[in-house]
């Protein structure tokens, strides 16, 4: 094997392994700094020793004992001559790669802990990407613009609350699993969309790093959760969402709204597995949650052939049943852009008026009515809600559509 | 960190649960039972270590000995519109436990709950 092959196998090993190491030494070490260090040790190990000796048969198996073993070994450095605990597991570290089951069962534990209600929700979404995803701290400061020693310490804080506080590691019991079934997911939603409709000037507009990444994890979720209905539903509709990725960008950048985008790039692959997951779930007729309703909107979006075959009453009556869901303005207002197609501008638009006291710092509420309005022929009023827009926006992609909208309004 | 541990029935955790209130007013007959139930709970299924009901912080006084001279000041060590009113101190093997007895006490007494861990080791 090349140099650049076994480099491959590694990064692949990493991508399919990390999570696994990781949360199997969590269990057996009961602290999540220790498996994360001991895991990135192992993991270095690897980068030295397999181009020599050659990728392990199991290269998983070989990942877990030598992490075990470099916990173990820090645990000796430390003399922690108290712990017996640890003392106690440390003696059965010869025990085999386990099954299947168990390990699963802890990659499991691990989410729930690192998207764990007691944690702000940018440390949630810090910690599933290192922990989970394996992504190393300058990759996630970047991806998130922040500073690395911000990040950091960002992940720091998280680990010690969990140890201090004494966060379980922990799949929840059944009364509580769909509430934190839905953090997890939310945690994951929050990443694809932070990837799909990045904010900050001088980024791209979108990130690539950060939708494959939130897809790869609602997949591992999935594989450990097949019966889940939301599970699916994010799944579609992330799935759904990436297919129009290539279109949804001009050449020099610019977004390119659902009605202009060319329909022949979309990703047939991607849609075609959204779709089928959104069939499953409508095949079971059990009422559909937040996800599966925004897939199934989705689905609809993509089995169109152009814009205006769409078929708008089954997207509003999509809608309707998401707003009797979660009754939220955001909802209504993407409602209300169906609205339009079905039942005209000016409908559209007094619904958009009545949720300006909830919207008012929304960009997405100023460029939604600046469409309506110039779509009616108010030009001038068309003209200040597309300033608003553009003030409140901070992806360069729609500031850049919305300023082309703008002054393309004939005056 | 609990887990495979507390399975194992070796650590228990200790948390402070305060009790965070705003204004003067007491607490409510119907507060005041429902508190004792919960009370009765936390006795019956063994989280219970203490309880205890505070004085408003208009009775505080604050001590300050770190110096060559003791100062002592009318009132509490710092003026907040919300202050502690109340508190337990439990033992739970987990964060998710004394957040569902945070969440029931809650509810009890009618008031905000604060949950911290004791330091352990």
């Amino acid at each position: 094997m090349s140099s650049i092959d076994i480099g491959e196998a590694i990064a692949q090993v990493h991508r399919q392994e990390w999570a696994r190491v990781v949360a199997s030494l969590t269990r057996r070490f009961g602290d999540l700094d220790a498996a994360e260090d001991a895991a990135a040790e192992a993991f270095a190990a690897a980068v030295e020793r397999w181009p020599t000796d050659g990728v392990p048969p199991n290269p998983g198996a070989w990942l877990t004992t030598t992490a075990n073993h470099k916990a173990i070994d820090r645990i000796r450095r430390e003399n922690k001559r108290d712990d017996k605990q640890r003392e106690a597991r440390m003696n059965d570290v010869n025990e085999p790669h386990e099954s299947l089951g168990v390990i699963d069962d802890d990659r499991l534990r691990l989410i729930f802990t690192c998207c764990h209600p007691a944690l702000a929700p940018q440390a949630r979404v810090a910690l599933t990407l290192r922990m989970v995803g394996g992504l190393t701290v300058p990759e996630i400061a970047r991806a998130f613009l922040v500073q690395e020693d911000a990040m950091g310490r960002r992940i720091t804080r998280a680990k010690a609350k969990i140890k201090a506080a004494g966060i379980p590691y922990r799949v929840p019991g059944p009364e509580d699993l769909p509430d934190r079934v839905a953090g997890v997911l939310s945690v994951l939603y929050l990443v694809f969309n932070e990837g799909y409709l990045a904010s900050g000037a001088g980024t791209d507009p979108i990130r690539r790093d950060l939708t494959a990444e939130a897809v790869r994890l609602v997949r591992l979720v999935r594989s450990l959760l097949p019966t889940d209905a939301e599970v699916a539903g994010l799944l579609a509709l992330m799935l759904l969402t990436d297919s129009r990725r290539v279109a949804r960008l001009t050449a020099d950048g610019a977004l390119v709204t659902l009605a202009d985008q060319d329909r022949s790039v979309w990703d047939a692959a991607l849609i075609a597995e959204g779709h089928r997951l959104v069939r499953e779930r409508l095949a079971t007729g059990e009422a559909p949650g937040r996800y599966q309703l925004l897939a199934a909107i989705n689905a609809v979006h993509t089995s169109a052939r152009t814009f205006q075959d769409t078929d708008w009453s089954q997207i509003v009556a999509l809608y309707d049943q998401l707003v009797r869901l979660e009754k939220s303005p955001i909802v209504e207002l993407n409602r209300a852009v169906a609205v339009a197609e079905w039942d005209g501008p000016q409908v559209a638009l007094a619904v958009v008026d009545r949720l300006e006291p909830e919207l008012a710092a929304y960009h997405p509420f100023h460029a939604t009515r600046a469409d309506l309005l110039r779509r009616l022929g108010r030009g001038v009023q068309a003209r200040v809600a597309y300033d608003r827009a553009i003030e409140l926006s901070d992806n360069p992609a729609e500031i850049a559509h919305l300023t082309r909208q703008r002054d393309e309004i004939p005056t | 960190m609990r887990g495979g541990a507390s399975e194992e029935g070796v650590i228990v955790m200790q948390y402070l649960l305060s009790v965070i209130h705003e204004g003067t007013s007491m607490a409510t007959a119907q507060e005041g039972a429902d508190i004792d139930v919960f009370n009765d709970r936390l006795q019956e299924q063994g989280y219970w270590v203490f309880a205890g009901g505070l004085g408003v912080p208009d009775n505080a006084t604050t001590i300050d000995n770190r110096g060559a001279e003791t100062v002592i000041t009318d009132g509490p060590f710092v003026e907040t519109k919300e202050y502690l009113v109340g508190f337990w101190i439990i033992e739970a093997p987990d964060l998710d436990v004394a957040l569902e007895l945070a969440t029931a006490g809650s509810k009890a007494c009618h008031r905000k709950v604060e949950v911290r861990p004791f330091l352990s080791e």
